[in-house]
């Protein structure tokens, strides 16, 4: 099975890298992002604390903007009968997320990069402790993303009700993240935040669990 | 019959004493409740923002727990059960948090300063109100259920992480939070027996005007689908 | 002959409330050619979707068969050819593609000699490497044929397989209808009087909408 959603996963990436739709609104719109709040800041110093929230706003706002498109794309086109019909729905659902974790990791790497080289408040004093949480972070980004992406693929809705129906849901992740996030900057040992990981470790694996056996009702109409 | 009008007089009653039984330091007379430090005049609220609360909760438990059971049988008498639990869930979380904010007013200073459980309860909100947004943008009645069942399921399972988990790693102001000495009146009974009894009576009176309310809702929700079949018949 | 078997069993669709049809039963288990008629609206396209498992009924069940044994629903769409008029192919990838992706998500090898076989069969073989985007309607048309059968299924199911073709293409349609019913059973939805001349049996859905 894991095969069959790679290919999934790789038409996908060669559609994209086709007609690079995604692509190059994402990469503008981080930059729009970053830019609006470096002029709202204007000259201000910002303290660390605000730019690892900040750093989680772009990172959620960038996320909603690109990562419909997996169904969205499908669904406005007529081809999620064609999957249906060469693929069992857990097949389409672990393509669909493999797709969007692999944006959303080199999304959230380049506002990270962009950030640590344009707010200078911005120095993540453990790393190690960075990149742990970066990467499980980003995966519970991915999956409830993925999931909620489905949903309102099906429903037709337009593009704002994305954003209104993740964020309730992605609540408990961001919060700790940016908890995280934070911890980080402030150079507080892996010892001290294993409360905040382990929470973030299960909201991971909650979701990845309901979000799998909740596909089937979506996606089979 | 009778008992609407039990519940009429029950309302009204713990209405009336949870705002106008006076606070006194001795309570002596059996119409006086104690004074509880650092809550004072203040504390009457808790005769209406923890039933708000406690109801919200219920009412979204009984809307997920019909969602649960649509997904199973497909039935849409289910979906419409959960949608009138929804809507008096949705409500209830209004007036918890309103309640809350002027509590907290009264109470820390200001009407709201992130403490977890209004972190929670705002979170509901935005649930509930994700919720009716995504089914009224849905105009096949089974989509709509579907997706809107699912998506409960999903808020279900968010849920533990905010009243559990949120509370132990940031510091609250709430009575009962991380960092509180006390567990609040409610836990600890600070409450001599005559609240007590008026705070369970509204309790139960607001529970069962719940219950009430949502069987109407969902009847005449139904009565309504049938006539609009019999209107478009003709 | 076939040793495939599709079976209704007291089928019932609503839409919400709306019944489309209830207690529906029939059963293929020979090779030839059947059909699904009713006037437009009958729930045709609806009850082909059921068959092919891509909705769901709202009672009863389809029963699929494979050497009597029944044929789990993850594993339904290898032993099923589906073509109707509004499949859609991916349009930025070329003919030959879309086929090679699909053979690899359904998980099977990518069968060269058969899709070869397929596109010269179907007059596309010099155009395999072109985009989708660039094909007109019958073209197009076509390919779906071919994504139906290029995993040799057991069950090919065609919702009004001859919409928007011309005589020529009626009959190409009809020659290849009556040659896979040699072998499988090939499902047939449509209210065209031609169409249903190659059918050997119909399952009339107005009885069904009591």
């Amino acid at each position: 099975m894991n095969s069959k959603s790679y290919s999934l996963f790789l038409k996908d990436f060669k559609s994209e890298l086709r007609t690079r739709y995604a692509i190059n609104a994402l990469a503008m719109f981080i930059i729009v992002a970053i830019s609006v709040i470096l002029f709202s800041v204007g000259n201000e110093k910002i303290s660390p604390s605000l730019t690892g929230g900040l750093f989680w706003v772009v990172i959620f706002f960038t996320a909603m903007s690109g990562l419909s498109r997996a169904f969205v794309s499908e669904e406005e086109r007529g081809t999620s009968l064609t999957l249906q019909l060469i693929a069992a729905p857990s097949t389409v659902f672990l393509g669909k997320l493999l797709f969007n974790i692999i944006l959303v990791f080199a999304m959230n790497t380049i506002i990270a990069v962009l950030y640590s080289a344009i707010f200078e408040a911005f120095i993540i004093q453990n790393f190690v402790l960075f990149l742990v949480s970066f990467v499980l972070g980003n995966i519970g980004l991915a999956v409830s993303s993925t999931i909620i992406a489905a949903i309102i693929a099906k429903a037709g809705a337009k593009g704002t009700l994305y954003p209104v129906l993740s964020f309730p849901i992605l609540l408990p992740l961001i919060l700790t993240s940016v908890q995280l996030t934070l911890f980080s900057l402030d150079g507080i040992s892996f010892e001290r935040a294993k409360f905040e990981l382990a929470i973030v470790v299960s909201y991971d694996i909650i979701m990845l669990t309901a979000s799998f056996m909740l596909f089937d009702f979506i996606w089979k109409e | 019959m009778i008992w609407k009008i039990f519940l009429f007089l029950l309302l009204a009653f713990v209405s009336i004493a949870g705002i106008a039984f006076p606070i006194v330091e001795k309570p002596s007379a059996w119409y006086e409740f104690p004074l509880i430090p650092g809550l004072e005049e203040n504390a009457k609220i808790i005769f209406f923002h923890v039933p708000t609360a406690w109801l919200t909760v219920v009412a979204f438990f009984m809307s997920t727990i019909y969602s649960f059971k649509y997904l199973r049988k497909k039935n849409l008498d289910d979906d419409v059960k959960s949608y009138a639990a929804a809507q008096l869930g949705m409500i209830f979380c209004i007036l918890a948090t309103v309640t809350g904010a002027v509590w907290a007013k009264f109470a820390w200073g200001s009407y709201w300063s992130w403490d977890p459980r209004q972190t929670s309860i705002f979170a509901l909100l935005l649930i509930y109100g994700a919720w009716f947004a995504l089914r009224s943008s849905i105009e096949s009645e089974e989509k709509r259920a579907t997706l809107s069942s699912v998506y409960s399921m999903i808020a279900f399972v968010t849920v533990p992480f905010f009243i559990f988990i949120m509370p132990r790693i940031m510091t609250g102001l709430h009575p009962g939070s991380a960092d509180d000495s006390n567990a609040g009146p409610v836990v600890d009974f600070k409450m001599n027996g005559n609240m007590q009894l008026i705070f369970f009576l509204s309790l139960i009176g607001f529970t069962i005007l719940y219950f009430w309310m949502w069987n109407v809702g969902y009847r005449s929700i139904l009565l309504r689908e049938k006539l609009d079949k019999k209107l478009i018949r003709g | 002959m076939t040793n495939y078997s599709v079976e209704a069993v007291d089928l019932n669709k609503s839409f919400g409330r709306r019944l489309i049809f209830n207690d529906l039963q029939f059963k293929f288990d020979k090779s030839g050619v059947y059909g699904i008629s009713g006037p437009n609206g009958s729930g045709k396209s609806t009850l082909v979707k059921i068959i092919a498992g891509i909705i769901g009924a709202s009672k009863g069940k389809i029963i699929h068969k494979l050497n009597d044994k029944e044929i789990i629903e993850e594993h339904l769409h290898d032993h099923i050819g589906f073509v109707s008029p509004y499949l859609v192919l991916y349009e930025e990838f070329s003919t030959y593609e879309n086929l090679n992706h699909f053979a690899e998500i359904r998980g099977i090898s990518f069968n060269k000699e058969r899709v070869d076989f397929l596109l010269n069969k179907f007059l596309l073989f010099k155009r395999k490497d072109d985009l989708l985007k660039t094909y007109s309607s019958g073209m197009k048309q076509r390919v779906k044929f071919i994504f139906a059968l290029m995993h040799s299924p057991q069950l090919l199911i065609l919702d009004e397989p001859t919409s928007n073709l011309d005589d020529e293409g009626k009959n190409s349609v009809y020659e290849l209808v009556k040659e896979e019913g040699q072998k499988n059973i090939v499902l047939i939805a449509s209210n065209e009087k031609h169409d249903l001349e190659v059918c050997s049996d119909i399952v009339y859905l107005e009885k069904f909408k009591n």
